[in-house]
């Protein structure tokens, strides 16, 4: 990423972090941890909350404490501060919500490695001021979150004719044979790629016409 | 449970991890140096034998302190700082015996051990180990199968993608594009292994 100008506008954060730098399908990064709760639309609307608070605050705190941190210990200390904000979400759900903890596993301790989390302190909160990090995080898991809930709507319908576990009308008929494969691994593979595709065909077909 | 019982458990599981629950096919773990690193073999091989020690001594390691300290502490919830420690203490470890000991091995795998920190695959190893409660023996089967089911994954896409180089693919379908769409078609392949464990 190439440094932004002294201040950059907030527009220009949403924009990048949404659309034109989207993780997903530009970046293609952080996808390990969260493509395998994209099966439930529940599941995924949860996973992209604590991935939206981590990265948001994350990125706002190494900005904070930028300044003072030395650069060869940069990386363990982001780390630990992600680490920080993940293991709250954690404990927050074992409180709260212990089923959808289970339901979860191991992806929300895996938010810590997302690489997606770790690329945005670099690339932004480690030579920006803290607010515009903070909107660049906030921005860029946004951006996360509307790929992968696209991916979750359609694998829950096509594959369990269900939308936030109630049924559709057409697609949990007899009408409809269920596309098992939506829901097993091999069909969030193949729903990524479709996604990035289209996304990616989206946006060459707009720089042509740009020209 | 006997120790020959445990043995078999993780012979078990050791099979399991490579092929029906492959670690990157499965559970889509360690995906993004997967699709950045498998343009060419070599590369794939170095960071897969990486991958294989690392996440073997690693996840042992994890065991140990997770079982020995933080259990009896009742500071589970720390977990997940401990992990990453170890993991990146073990990580930098490695890099300079390595660089110390052996140029040759250095020079072969030198760039890919620092990347092996953020390795989604070593740490959520670790974290499955915890939540499924495997014993100790058990684990080291489990650690072994996960290292070398994503070498086997990782190799077989570079070989895959060597082939597809010159070939023409829609524009908005190249690099990543494509690889998800093999990788899926590896999962089902992979899925068929599942007859081999029935009847356990």
């Amino acid at each position: 990423m190439s440094p932004p100008a002294a201040r950059p506008q907030a527009r220009e954060i949403a924009v990048q972090g949404l659309w034109r730098d989207n993780p997903i399908f530009r970046q293609v990064l952080g996808i390990c941890s969260t493509l395998a709760v994209t099966n439930l639309v529940m599941n995924t609307l949860v996973m992209c909350a604590g991935l939206i608070f981590t990265v948001a605050l994350s990125s706002a705190t190494v900005s904070i404490f930028r300044t003072v941190t030395p650069r060869n210990v940069r990386m363990m200390v982001e780390t630990l501060i992600i680490a920080f904000y993940v293991i709250i979400i954690d404990v927050l759900l074992g409180a709260y919500w212990p089923s959808m903890r289970a339901n979860l596993g191991p992806y929300v301790g895996l938010i810590i490695t997302n690489c997606i989390v770790m690329g945005r302190c670099e690339a932004y909160g480690n030579n920006q001021p803290p607010g515009g990090a903070f909107l660049d995080g906030l921005f860029n898991a946004l951006g996360y979150t509307f790929v992968l809930l696209t991916i979750a709507v359609f694998r829950e319908i096509l594959g369990l004719g269900t939308f936030l576990g109630m049924p559709v009308p057409f697609f949990s008929g007899p009408g409809w044979d269920k596309w098992i494969i939506m829901v097993t691994p091999p069909g969030a593979f193949f729903m990524l790629a479709l996604v990035v595709w289209f996304f990616r065909w989206v946006q060459q077909a707009g720089e042509e016409k740009a020209k | 449970m006997n120790l020959s019982a445990e043995i078999q458990q993780s012979f078990i599981v050791f099979i399991a991890a490579i092929f029906t629950q492959n670690i990157l096919l499965a559970y889509f773990l360690g995906l993004c140096p997967f699709i950045g690193v498998s343009r060419e073999i070599k590369a794939a091989f170095g960071l897969g034998l990486a991958v294989i020690f690392v996440l073997t001594c690693t996840t042992l390691l994890n065991w140990v302190a997770y079982h020995y300290v933080l259990v009896p502490l009742h500071l589970e919830f720390f977990r997940f700082i401990l992990f990453i420690i170890i993991i990146a203490a073990f990580v930098q470890f490695v890099e300079m015996a390595v660089e110390r000991y052996s140029p040759f091995l250095y020079q072969q795998l030198g760039v890919f051990l620092p990347l092996i920190t953020v390795n989604c695959a070593i740490f959520g190893a670790a974290l499955f180990m915890v939540i499924r409660e495997y014993t100790f023996i058990v684990t080291i089967g489990y650690a072994l199968g996960s290292g070398l089911g994503w070498f086997l994954a990782i190799m077989a896409m570079a070989g895959i993608r060597q082939k597809l180089a010159n070939d023409r693919i829609p524009r908005g379908l190249q690099g990543p594009g494509i690889t998800l769409i093999l990788a899926g078609l590896m999962a089902l392949a992979f899925i068929g292994f599942a007859g081999v464990l029935q009847g356990r």
